[in-house]
């Protein structure tokens, strides 16, 4: 008897196998319709917002817009010798209107982005090219500055035609692309990025190893003794997990300084001595120790919940069979604890290589992150299109590690105190 | 944590060595917070322990800076708290109730994309602030919203839904479905059943998300750093700003008051987890 002879009918004699179907996906709308809020705001504020800013990374419409004349002209030009008269015609003519709309201080600047020197030679150009005279604009431009008779700034404008660039993304490595279109690093004494990216990682890793090294043992104390005292102690990781990053930056801060608690304790033991006191804060050690305690709660719990499921027959188990306290927990304990060190770990790590408040604050020049390089673009420079191309960087390295959380642990399985 | 009589002695002295640690890193993770009490009440203007403090002399100690942090002319904290109530409390309630809302649809089973939806949901919490905050940033700009409370409620809203989220999807998982289908079988509407069926029992676990929204947003700084103008200054803008240029006692005096804050609301979670988890019949 094959089903299609014999359908089960519902009392309304439909199949029962479409109701059903009909029934799934009324409740899957349902659910949906449920979703949906939060869903639409998070992608309308937060999503599109970060697609954004990847737009703005690689816009560099401002400067076609600018110039539209000359880069008409220039498409013509193949960019060996200095570019024929009609360029620089265009080029004045451009140039004019800018004034016109007081528009030329940003011109400076975005070419100035480009190829240092063009500040200078650009109000210079302003200012002369008021008595400028119809015909041979090439010879009066070039007499403004020597500068404008560098082929090298021509060429410096000519790349700034295209609409869309990728040269913040190749600035965040301390690389660029040269006249001839080769991409290389710049001089060794202007990479500031590369060495923040590695301190970056440097530091992120050691913080999470440091956090692993000493949530370990307490969330296995934790989890083994007993309720009543566990508890109490379990207090102590949370009570910093829930307390202001601020004012736990600000603790380490009054502890780290040159006359602060630690220095005293130190000269105490006879350490150091009393005028040659160390410095904690302000470099290296003040963004590890503070980071380091701020993050230990986000390490201690996943440990925690994973450890709390382990038996502890199982241990008792692997000692009666002949093992050593030591091979018992390395060859039995330690593997069951593996899901916990992976969640814990990449949490941490998640956290740190985005901070930004703590080692602005305790880092000093020598410590800080990627983070405050961005803060830096945003606030002080306002070049927002290299902050934005620098945060993509920094949020597809979180979100490859994102990725593997959410493979490795679920996302869904994120334990919060 | 007795160690039993036949212990050898090389294990006995590893297990003290053992505890040794634990009560280090316990000290490491707790001490630091209790070195702002005392110098929040120092009658001196320095950071550190004066002779008069270490003699315990009851003239050493002043509450100066928390008469400062009150009545000072020069510092904002009242408005700074009254805006950072303000907002925390709007940014709660919106986290909540959107949260909430979302948890119930994720934790149907008939839900399409789960993983997905809730990755998306959930990232405002994993990427790093700065992110946000730049990309909160160019949105409130765009749409007029920067430097008004409105657009910090709602960029506090986008950063706290995931806890709520997260708590509430957690509790969901030890829900029983049949008491819902149970009220519907009685003739009660899907609002009212939510209501007087559903939220009771989640409750726990709604409040406790609320608690991690309105703590995220109390202590937000990074996007408040990039949305707030001088008007919708916070308590957490005006520490960073202090603690940038003049680490202040006053500072600790406030400091101390968030402690107390956050120990308050440390007790509340702790009460609400355990409440929840005899509710829901979990013994540990």
């Amino acid at each position: 008897m094959s089903s299609e002879t014999k359908q089960i009918l519902t009392t309304d004699g439909i199949p029962l196998e479409v109701s059903l179907k009909k029934a799934e996906k009324k409740n899957k709308i349902k659910a949906f319709l449920l979703v949906a809020p939060l869903l639409l705001f998070i992608i309308i504020t937060y999503v599109f917002p970060i697609g954004d800013m990847l737009m703005r990374s690689v816009d560099d419409k401002m400067v076609t817009e600018m110039l539209p004349k000359t880069f008409k002209s220039m498409e013509k030009w193949d960019g060996e010798d200095l570019p024929p008269e009609e360029v620089f015609e265009a080029f004045y003519f451009d140039f004019q209107k800018l004034i016109e709309e007081e528009r030329e201080g940003k011109l400076s600047t975005q070419l100035n982005y480009t190829k240092n020197g063009f500040k200078s030679i650009i109000k210079k150009l302003r200012r002369k090219s008021k008595s400028f005279e119809e015909g041979n604009y090439k010879e009066q431009i070039m007499s403004v500055h020597r500068r404008w008779a560098d082929v090298e700034y021509w060429r410096a404008i000519k790349r700034r035609a295209p609409a869309y660039t990728y040269q913040k993304y190749l600035k965040g490595v301390d690389m660029y692309e040269n006249e001839k279109g080769e991409i290389i690093n710049v001089p060794e004494d202007r990479r500031v990025h590369r060495i923040l990216w590695l301190r970056t990682l440097e530091i992120a890793f050691f913080v999470t190893v440091f956090c692993f090294l000493m949530a370990y043992p307490i969330a296995h104390l934790l989890a083994t003794l007993p309720m009543k005292y566990s508890n109490l102690l379990m207090i102590c990781v949370l009570l910093p997990f829930w307390t202001s990053l601020l004012v736990r930056t600000a603790s380490w801060m009054i502890l780290l300084q040159q006359q602060g608690i630690v220095n005293d304790f130190f000269v105490m033991i006879g350490l150091v001595s009393d005028d040659n006191r160390l410095e904690m804060m302000f470099n290296k050690t003040g963004s590890y120790v503070a980071m380091t305690q701020i993050l230990l709660p986000f390490m201690v719990l996943p440990l925690y919940s994973v450890m709390k499921t382990i038996s502890p027959s199982l241990m008792r188990a692997g000692k009666s069979l002949g093992g050593t306290p030591f091979v018992a927990f390395w060859k039995v304990y330690f593997p069951l604890t593996i899901p916990g060190i992976g969640a814990g770990c990449l949490l941490v790590f998640i956290l740190a290589i985005g901070y930004y408040i703590t080692p602005a604050l305790v880092g000093g020049a020598s410590g800080t992150l990627i983070s405050n390089q961005i803060a830096f673009h945003m606030k002080s420079t306002l070049d927002w299109s290299f902050a934005s191309a620098m945060g993509l960087m920094l949020l597809s390295g979180v979100l490859v590690i994102y990725w593997l959380y959410n493979k490795l642990v679920g996302i869904d399985n994120i334990k919060l105190g | 944590m007795a160690l039993p009589k036949y212990t050898e002695p090389h294990y006995r002295i590893w297990h003290y060595v053992y505890l040794t640690i634990c009560a280090a890193v316990f000290f490491f993770l707790v001490a630091p917070l209790f070195v702002i009490f005392p110098l929040s009440f120092n009658a001196e203007e320095f950071l550190v322990f004066s002779d008069g403090m270490k003699r315990l002399d009851p003239d050493a100690f002043s509450l100066r800076w928390y008469q400062d942090m009150i009545y000072g002319t020069k510092n904002p904290w009242g408005l700074a708290a009254k805006n950072s109530f303000i907002i925390a409390i709007f940014a709660t309630i919106g986290s909540v109730i959107l949260g909430t809302v979302a948890a119930l649809g994720l934790s149907s089973r008939h839900m399409p994309y789960k993983g997905l939806i809730m990755a998306v949901l959930i990232s405002p919490m994993i990427v790093p602030l700065i992110i946000s905050g730049v990309a909160i940033f160019f949105f409130m700009a765009k749409v007029g919203l920067a430097a008004t409370h409105t657009g910090i409620v709602l960029a506090h809203i986008i950063l706290g839904t995931p806890f709520v989220v997260i708590t509430v999807t957690a509790t969901l998982s030890g829900f029983d479905h049949s008491v819902t289908r149970a009220a519907a079988s009685l003739g009660s509407d899907p609002v009212n059943t939510f209501m007087k069926i559903t939220l009771p029992l989640i409750l726990p676990g709604v409040i406790s998300g609320g608690l991690f929204a309105f703590v995220t947003s109390f202590d937000e700084v990074v996007v408040v750093l990039f949305l707030a103008g001088l008007e919708n200054t916070t308590i957490p803008i005006q520490m960073w700003t202090g603690l940038r240029e003049q680490l202040s006692p006053t500072i600790l005096a406030v400091a101390t008051c968030l402690i107390i804050l956050s120990t308050l609301i440390l007790v509340t979670a702790e009460l609400l987890r355990r409440r929840s988890e005899r509710l829901r019949g979990i013994n540990r």
